[in-house]
């Protein structure tokens, strides 16, 4: 038993929920216990998905438990198969599922349904995520996917995207791109966007690229066993990454056209006099396993950093990631406690981090930088905007990334000169962000009503509970202190310009919720 | 009391007949309302013994990651624990012990059962009973299930309170208790308007601390403030308690109604409820009429989710304006939504259960104005151009009582609003 608080990634069936949601034309049914469909928020709401996963939960109840759950299983099976119609359907069982032990994929197998059913098992208490997307991909791979005769021209598939990866998206179009550049067609992307006919030619192409080695090494490695397809080991992240990346596939396919690079302005940005005051950061990184390796050479040999620690979450990647740690001097930190990291944060005191999610809400608790290079993702990792990672437009985006949450060259400058200016100072936070600094405020502190920062920072007393000329009476100054913080604000000054239009002089309980209701909508 | 309103309907919903289907439910389980049950009981840590998918769920389900340390956390179950059931207990007691010494402030220890504890059948009450003897009279530590194969979403607050009853004192006091986690702020208005009604002292389960004054006994008398509490309705009534019934307290109509089933068993006087209520309701009126103007004549879908379903709909469809095309339910219980059923005119499909794919055929058939549903259907049916209330924010946010009337009907109001001011030729009118 392992007592957690917050999680780096979910069980193993979200990761192929990952891949059949990246799909087209596949459905995957779950046996699974009601409850276990909240994974499809994370594909509507985060990744503002407009169609629901492509996911049909059995549902089964405690009721249902002495009974038939076997039979509930076929039942949904046959259902999803009539309603959606799909190319090939995937079967597994969610946590709950594997130990009542119905073997959704033998039960599929005996229900000759007429399109290919191939069975996932995932186990639930001992791996994870990405693990559950790494083996799923690869299972589907494994099944569909023919020997073929090469196309004609030089090309390619590119192996790992998925849905809700971290700029997916937006990687495999720059790195699309890149290859059209280089004379080189892509010939199936997977698994985002592909259909499960699509996986059937993967055989096709002359090598693979492999993006994401999380969610698709396995299939890499099966189709360079199988196809006789070799498959890229470098992950274009960061502009040195990218011109490595893009000599391997020249090796790999024989291409000799030129690159045109004038729209990385990453490097140039670097050396100008303004990213001096980048020189030397001590930067804490931590991610998956990819992410955080290339991360530390963009961190060292491309902004100037020192890397002050280095780690990874997925236990996959701890020989690599240990490995590469040693190269910068380090030890790596391999775990996937949350808490473990903030203690090692906090105990290295960065100037600023290079995490997750999860990170970033370290940094805010202690007031150290962060920017994010990695799953797990947020609402926030989804961008409108193209912003990719990978290729010489992903340097210029991890560029104005990482700079983002510092406080700037001068800016800098004149903070260590004015520390003990009362507006102006290390608690402002970069003055490039607004309002994420607390003020010092009149209006939101609970235990000092009244109390207003005078010119010098120092408090000036005012008569308790009287601004602008009007009284606010205790009980109704107490009860707008149960609003929340971040409307509070906005209460006051509803119910004051409320009072100021009744002529009113005094604000009672009763004035703050005639107020409220005269400004409901 | 209720003179000033639409005289209920000659035919109310609670005989309509009731669509049962079953299939893929598309809900949140119980272990859904360890995020609001752990702000609200502020001693309280919430333990769920289950798997990675309970805490990826937890930590999904408010919809985006909420940080800083909260007061709930897995204890993840592995293969070891398995494969022995009494290793299972020994994990537990050494998991409990590192988080108690971790967390000093905690008095009350939750362990919170979930699918994969219930199928392996390890016996929480048992540990909760050793736990309890280990840590007394420092922490108290109870159990319940909040497994999606016993309860649907706002059951796990029903299965929470429900285990709290047992352990409270008898008293043979003559007291009201008031029952359901409301924000503070609305509980707060709920206890000025009975006090100012006469009515106290007033219990509140949960109550904010373990040290909270509280007993139960044949003269308590109870009125619930959330309708998804029938365990706990039930074991109120095992301690000899009697139940208020009355509609929930949404809107000028069912708070009035909820206030005057408690002073008439209190003998509040006419003029003294005229007096106390007099002003909110105005306020209450007011606040819907202005903020409701969007959802007059409009028709209204719920899917089942919150368990606020039937109560909501009356709201909408008697101080609204809206006509309800379906209203979906996780469960019925008559005895808890009969009154709110009473009050709904007949008209609505009224279904309990769900197939999820059905019932989205039946709602792209009828093209409601607004769709009521979870957050894993809302964004789909946007982009078939169909608006939605995200079901689970109706459960976050402070919407019981007068003053929160007019934010009740703003919150179905503003998706409403939002596409007329992004797509002006809806036809529903902007402000």
């Amino acid at each position: 038993m392992k007592l957690t608080v917050w999680t780096y990634e979910g069980p193993p069936h979200v990761g192929a929920m990952r891949v059949a949601t990246g799909m087209e034309g596949l459905h995957y049914v779950l046996h699974a216990p009601q409850g276990d469909t909240y994974a499809d928020l994370l594909f509507t709401m985060i990744e503002r998905r407009d169609h629901r996963p492509p996911v049909t939960y059995t549902t089964f109840q405690a009721r249902d438990l002495g009974s038939d759950t076997a039979g509930l299983f076929k039942k949904a099976c046959q259902e999803a198969y009539d309603r959606f119609k799909p190319e090939a359907i995937i079967v597994g069982a969610s946590c709950t599922a594997e130990l009542i032990q119905d073997d959704p994929g033998g039960l599929a197998e005996t229900m000759g349904l007429p399109v290919p059913v191939i069975p996932l098992e995932l186990p639930s208490y001992q791996r994870k995520e990405n693990f559950g997307a790494d083996e799923t991909f690869f299972q589907i791979v494994r099944h569909l996917a023919k020997p073929m005769d090469r196309t004609e021209r030089v090309s390619c598939n590119i192996i790992g995207p998925t849905a809700l990866g971290f700029r997916h998206r937006d990687d495999v179009q720059e790195i699309t791109n890149l290859l059209y550049e280089l004379g080189i067609e892509v010939n199936v992307t997977a698994p985002m966007g592909a259909t499960p006919s699509d996986i059937a030619r993967m055989g096709q192409a002359h090598f693979n690229v492999l993006l994401y080695p999380e969610t698709g090494e396995q299939a890499a490695r099966f189709c360079e066993r199988t196809f006789d397809q070799p498959y890229t080991k470098v992950i274009p992240i960061g502009s040195g990454a990218t011109r490595d990346f893009i000599e391997e596939v020249r090796a790999l396919s024989g291409a000799t056209a030129p690159i045109d690079d004038q729209s990385l302005r990453q490097t140039w940005w670097s050396r100008s006099v303004d990213s001096t005051y980048l020189t030397g950061k001590r930067v804490f990184i931590f991610g998956d396993g990819t992410h955080v390796m290339t991360a530390a050479r963009i961190a060292r040999d491309e902004m100037g950093f020192e890397v002050a620690g280095i780690g990874c979450y997925n236990r996959e990647f701890a020989r690599p990631v240990r490995s590469l740690a040693k190269d910068y001097g380090l030890e790596a930190l391999i775990t996937d406690d949350y808490l473990e990291v903030e203690r090692a944060i906090e105990a290295l005191q960065p100037e600023m981090i290079l995490g997750t999610q999860m990170e970033r809400h370290i940094g805010k608790r202690l007031g150290i930088p962060c920017a994010v290079i990695s799953a797990p993702v947020h609402v926030q990792d989804f961008p409108a905007r193209y912003s990719p990672q990978m290729g010489f437009e992903g340097a210029n985006v991890i560029f104005d990334t990482w700079i983002h949450p510092l406080v700037m060259g001068l800016e800098e400058h004149l903070l260590h000169m004015f520390r003990d200016d009362f507006e102006f100072n290390d608690a402002a936070g970069p003055s490039h962000h607004g309002g994420h600094a607390p003020k010092p405020a009149v209006a939101d502190s609970p235990s000092r009503p009244g109390l207003d920062p005078g010119p010098h920072g120092q408090p000036i007393e005012v008569p308790d509970q009287v601004r602008d000329g009007v009284i606010w009476l205790d009980t109704a100054e107490r009860e707008l202190k149960k609003i929340p913080f971040f409307v509070r604000g906005k209460a006051r000054r509803n119910t004051e310009s409320f009072a100021a239009e009744k002529g009113l002089n005094e604000i009672s309980l009763d004035t703050l919720y005639e107020a409220k209701a005269h400004f409901a909508r | 009391m209720t003179d000033q309103f639409t005289p209920p309907p000659a035919l109310g919903c609670r005989t309509s007949p009731v669509l049962k289907q079953r299939g893929q439910r598309e809900v949140f389980c119980g272990l859904t309302g360890i995020i609001w049950l752990h702000r609200k009981i502020q001693d309280a840590f919430f333990l769920v013994v289950g798997s990675r998918t309970c805490a990826h769920l937890l930590q999904s389900a408010a919809g985006v990651m909420i940080f800083a340390e909260p007061r709930f956390g897995t204890a993840i179950l592995e293969e070891s624990d398995l494969a022995g059931l009494n290793d299972a207990h020994a994990e537990l007691d050494r998991t409990v012990n590192e988080l108690l010494a971790r967390r000093p402030d905690i008095r009350q220890l939750f362990l919170v059962g979930s699918c994969p504890s219930e199928v392996i059948k390890l016996d929480l009450s048992r540990a909760a009973e050793r736990l309890t003897q280990q840590f007394a009279p420092k922490v108290r530590v109870l159990e319940y299930s909040g497994s999606g194969i016993e309860t649907t979403f706002t059951q796990g607050e029903d299965a929470c309170l429900a285990a709290m009853v047992p352990v409270l004192p008898e008293t043979d006091a003559r007291e009201l208790l008031v029952v359901g986690a409301l924000p503070d702020v609305v509980e707060d208005q709920m206890l000025a308007l009975l006090d100012g009604l006469g009515i106290g002292p007033v219990r509140v389960l949960p109550a904010r601390s373990v040290d909270a004054e509280m007993g139960v006994g044949k003269n308590t008398v109870y009125a619930l403030t959330q309708p998804f509490l029938t365990e706990t309705h039930a074991a109120l009534e095992r301690r000899g308690a009697r139940h208020l019934p009355a509609p929930f307290p949404f809107g000028d109509e069912g708070t009035t109604a909820w206030l005057a089933a408690i002073a008439r068993e209190f003998g509040v006087s006419d003029e003294k409820f005229a007096e106390v209520t007099e002003a909110p309701r105005r306020r209450a009126r007011a606040a819907i009429a202005q903020a409701s103007e969007p959802l007059n004549g409009k028709s209204v879908f719920f899917f089942p989710d919150s368990q606020l379903e039937v109560p909501l709909a009356r709201f909408l469809t008697r101080e609204c304006g809206m006509s309800a095309v379906e209203v979906g339910m996780p469960y019925i219980h008559d005895a808890v939504h009969g009154p709110d059923l009473d009050l709904l005119p007949a008209g609505p499909q009224i279904s309990e259960g769900q197939d999820v794919d059905i019932q989205l055929d039946r709602c792209r058939a009828a093209r409601p104005d607004l769709t009521v549903c979870g957050l894993g259907l809302a964004n789909p049916l946007e982009a078939e151009g169909l608006s939605t209330k995200w079901a689970i924010e109706l459960v976050f946010t402070p919407v019981h009582f007068y003053e929160q009337a007019g934010d009740l009907a703003s919150l179905f109001a503003r998706p409403l609003r939002r596409k007329s001011i992004l797509t002006p030729s809806t036809g529903v009118a902007a402000e």
